[in-house]
């Protein structure tokens, strides 16, 4: 609370804003699965940071609330989406996400 | 012996819960229906000629109905004669719904009493004319189908009732033409019959629409109680689609060229339904519908009254020149049906309806007295190959004669009041039309007398043999037996080769055909006092029928003067044709070529109106309708539904190109749309 007082709202959407773009750009820039993966879990927190943001600027738990929801639908997207990934690699050891093409049109 | 004890009960129960006899009408179609049902059961079993009697006593039993119904009328007060009958509801859905039911007032009476009488005559008739016939039940089965589609067409409570009759006379008029349809020229004149008058049907089924549309409804009586509000286009509209119908029925002018093809049934089927009574059902709808016809516009009159002279003109003109016994009467009946349709046209109901009564004691007469001769004449139907046939036929010969006279409009036969009606109010109309109605007259006298002359007087011709190569060439295009070796039926008119001038012995027809002549003879005798001209007193039929024809010519006033000199020069124009007829085949030609003369080539042919549409729809309608068949269904119709095919197909094979597969691509048009989506809020955001 006393950092809170201290350091404006801007500083910790600044920072959601950092972490969102870091998390797009490795999303798209980078092949390997498993990194795609850590970005797409940055970018979940990025957005969890802003919602705290805003919850507590604007006196409104809803946005805490949200927050509970990302976490508890993030693990379950860990759980299945690293079973699959871990399947994958399992198969193709050197696989890159761009050598997963079975789903071409 | 038709009647089901059930069906009886059921009156009797009827007759007790209301004091009229009214209530008689359903037993009109019915008795002729349950002997249709009958015959179709055990017809066979019950074979000849019992069950052309059980037919006979259908008939009669409707005719004794009509009489019940028509006692039943007369006792319910003048003006408010009209009696609904609805047995059931017949089509329910939501709002809309048609009742099976019956109208009963003046003029559908009128019909059921002449249709139901005539038909009985001539059902007696046939029986004696169709001895020996393999088919003789199945012959009575169609007789009774016709009957009850006829007496539906004609008592039906609305548009939709008598469009059912209208169907199913059209149906026995296909049966009975194409009865003997082990030849083919049989068959093709049923179906020509049958597809001529689809056209006539399309219109009626368009005026049906129409009145849909604009009334809501398809019964009579409502329709003619909202006529006043509805646009007078609208119900020209209707008129005219009706009239089309007409048209087609009646054998009007251009739909005429059925009926003299429709001459190939048996001659008690000609006399029947291809004179007395189906084909006046147009003029009767015509009638029927008269309040519309009132409320619509002037030209729809006028049309009507046109196309009724001319088909009346061009139909004699074209039966001078015949020389099949029956083709000359089937002329004449479209032209007389020419004279039916003009009355309407011009207002003239009653005349219409009069003359519709008379005309058809006096044409079934003179069919049936035709078959009299062509049964006794060993099939032969080529007038040139009678003559002086006077003393073999004495009722046959007398009873024509009688209709002779009738038909060509000489007093006091019942053929002179009606026709004389018919040209007054044509004059009234116009002097054009009369001028039409009484150069017919002329003709008709002229055909009818050239046609009793052929048969019964002049010089005996049929025994004036053929050359015999002719006939042995002729045999062998015959054969006795069918394909499978069975023996083709050998009834009067049946199927099988006449030998023009072959050794005959003319022989007169049995008493069940000659009674039959004799009760219609008088009827086209005596008939005119159903409306004779002497003033109010004795214009009977226009007084009775005055209920259901408003409009009609009862609100007219002609001079006496005028009347009675129009019907003096009728009765003269007449006299100079039979005077005619008479001179130039029995004083001024006594050979075949001679006569031939006399009988112009275009005339014989119709003034070549039947093979112009042959040529016409042979020639460029069926070469456009093959173009449409093979090139324009091709590239077009087919050319459409393939192509719709081919652009999915390749479509499709360039849109698939979009997925890719790369999760990388998906995670980057994810962000493009997220971040249009944030740009689009933005600029949103900063107005």
């Amino acid at each position: 609370m006393m950092l809170l007082a201290t350091v404006g709202p801007e500083a910790y959407l600044g920072v959601s804003a950092i972490l969102f773009a870091i998390g797009v750009g490795g999303l798209l820039l980078r092949r390997n699965p498993i990194v795609m993966f850590m970005c797409i879990e940055l970018m979940l927190n990025a957005a969890n940071l802003a919602f705290i943001t805003f919850a507590h600027e604007l006196d409104d738990i809803g946005g805490q609330v949200s927050v509970f929801f990302v976490l508890v639908v993030a693990a379950a997207e860990v759980v299945v989406g690293l079973g699959i990934l871990v399947a994958i690699m399992r198969r193709r050891p050197d696989a890159t996400a761009d050598d997963l093409d079975v789903l071409k049109g | 012996m038709t009647i089901d004890p059930t069906l009886m009960t059921t009156v009797v129960t009827a007759a007790q819960s209301t004091p009229t006899l009214v209530h008689a009408v359903w037993l009109i179609p019915a008795l002729p229906i349950a002997a249709f049902v009958l015959l179709i059961a055990c017809g066979r079993r019950l074979g000849e000629p019992f069950a052309g009697w059980v037919a006979v006593a259908g008939m009669a039993g409707a005719f004794v109905a009509s009489v019940l119904t028509w006692i039943g009328l007369r006792q319910m007060p003048g003006d408010e004669r009209a009696f609904e009958q609805n047995l059931f509801t017949w089509i329910g859905a939501g709002t809309f719904h048609v009742d099976l039911g019956f109208l009963v007032d003046p003029l559908s009476v009128t019909m059921s009493l002449f249709v139901t009488f005539v038909a009985t005559v001539i059902f007696i008739y046939s029986i004696g004319y169709m001895k020996g016939d393999p088919d003789f039940s199945k012959f009575f089965v169609y007789l009774s189908f016709f009957a009850f589609s006829m007496l539906i067409l004609v008592n039906g409570s609305s548009l939709l009732v008598t469009f059912l009759g209208w169907e199913g006379v059209g149906a026995a008029s296909w049966f009975l033409i194409g009865f003997w349809f082990q030849d083919d020229a049989n068959a093709s004149a049923g179906k020509k019959a049958f597809i001529t008058n689809r056209v006539g049907d399309w219109g009626f089924l368009v005026a049906m629409f129409f009145t849909f549309l604009a009334f809501g409804t398809f019964n009579y009586t409502e329709i003619f109680a909202h006529v006043s509000p509805v646009a007078s286009t609208t119900v020209s509209a209707i008129v005219i689609f009706l009239f089309l119908g007409a048209i087609g029925k009646s054998a009007q002018l251009p739909l005429y060229m059925w009926l003299p093809d429709a001459m190939a049934g048996p001659t008690p089927v000609s006399a029947l339904m291809h004179a007395a009574t189906m084909v006046t059902a147009g003029v009767y709808l015509l009638v029927r519908v008269n309040p519309l016809i009132a409320a619509s516009d002037p030209w729809v009159g006028t049309t009507i009254a046109i196309v009724g002279g001319l088909t009346a003109l061009f139909a004699a003109t074209v039966a001078i020149a015949q020389r099949d016994i029956k083709k000359v009467l089937a002329y004449s009946t479209v032209s007389q049906l020419g004279y039916m349709v003009m009355a309407v046209g011009s207002g003239a109901y009653v005349a219409g309806i009069f003359h519709m009564v008379t005309h058809a004691f006096f044409k079934a007469l003179l069919f049936l007295g035709a078959g009299a001769v062509i049964r006794g004449m060993n099939s032969e139907q080529d007038m040139t190959w009678y003559g002086k046939l006077w003393k073999f036929f004495p009722i046959t010969g007398a009873t024509f004669i009688v209709a002779w006279l009738a038909i060509a409009g000489i007093p006091p036969f019942s053929g002179f009041w009606s026709k004389g009606d018919i040209l007054g109010m044509a004059w009234h109309k116009s002097p054009v039309l009369w001028a039409i109605g009484a150069l017919t007259a002329l003709l008709t006298a002229y055909y009818m007398t050239r046609e009793v002359v052929l048969i019964f007087f002049g010089r005996r011709r049929w025994t004036e043999l053929e050359p015999t190569a002719v006939d042995a060439e002729a045999h062998d295009e015959h054969p006795t037996v069918d394909a499978n070796g069975n023996p083709l039926p050998t009834g009067p008119g049946a199927p099988h080769h006449v030998e023009h001038g072959a050794p005959v012995q003319p022989t007169e027809a049995p008493a069940v055909m000659t009674i039959p002549l004799v009760v219609l003879a008088v009827g086209a005798t005596v008939l005119g006092i159903l409306n004779l001209p002497f003033g109010d007193r004795f214009k009977v039929l226009e007084h009775w029928l005055e209920p259901s024809v408003h409009l009609g010519e009862s609100t007219w006033h002609i001079p006496a003067a005028t009347q009675w000199g129009l019907e003096i020069v009728v009765v003269v124009l007449s006299l100079i044709g039979i005077a005619g007829g008479y001179y130039v085949y029995q004083r001024l030609t006594t050979t075949r070529d001679e006569q031939l003369r006399y009988e112009p080539e275009i005339l014989l042919n119709s003034w070549y109106y039947d093979l112009g549409i042959s040529a016409f729809m042979g020639g460029p309608v069926r070469r456009a309708s093959q173009w449409l068949a093979t090139t324009f269904e091709w590239l077009v119709i087919d050319g459409a539904v393939a192509g719709t095919g081919r652009l999915l197909s390749v479509g499709a094979d360039r849109a698939r190109r979009v997925q890719t597969g790369h999760v990388r691509n998906y995670a980057f048009g994810l962000t493009a749309g997220a971040a249009l989506l944030l740009i689009f809020v933005l600029y949103r955001a900063s107005f």
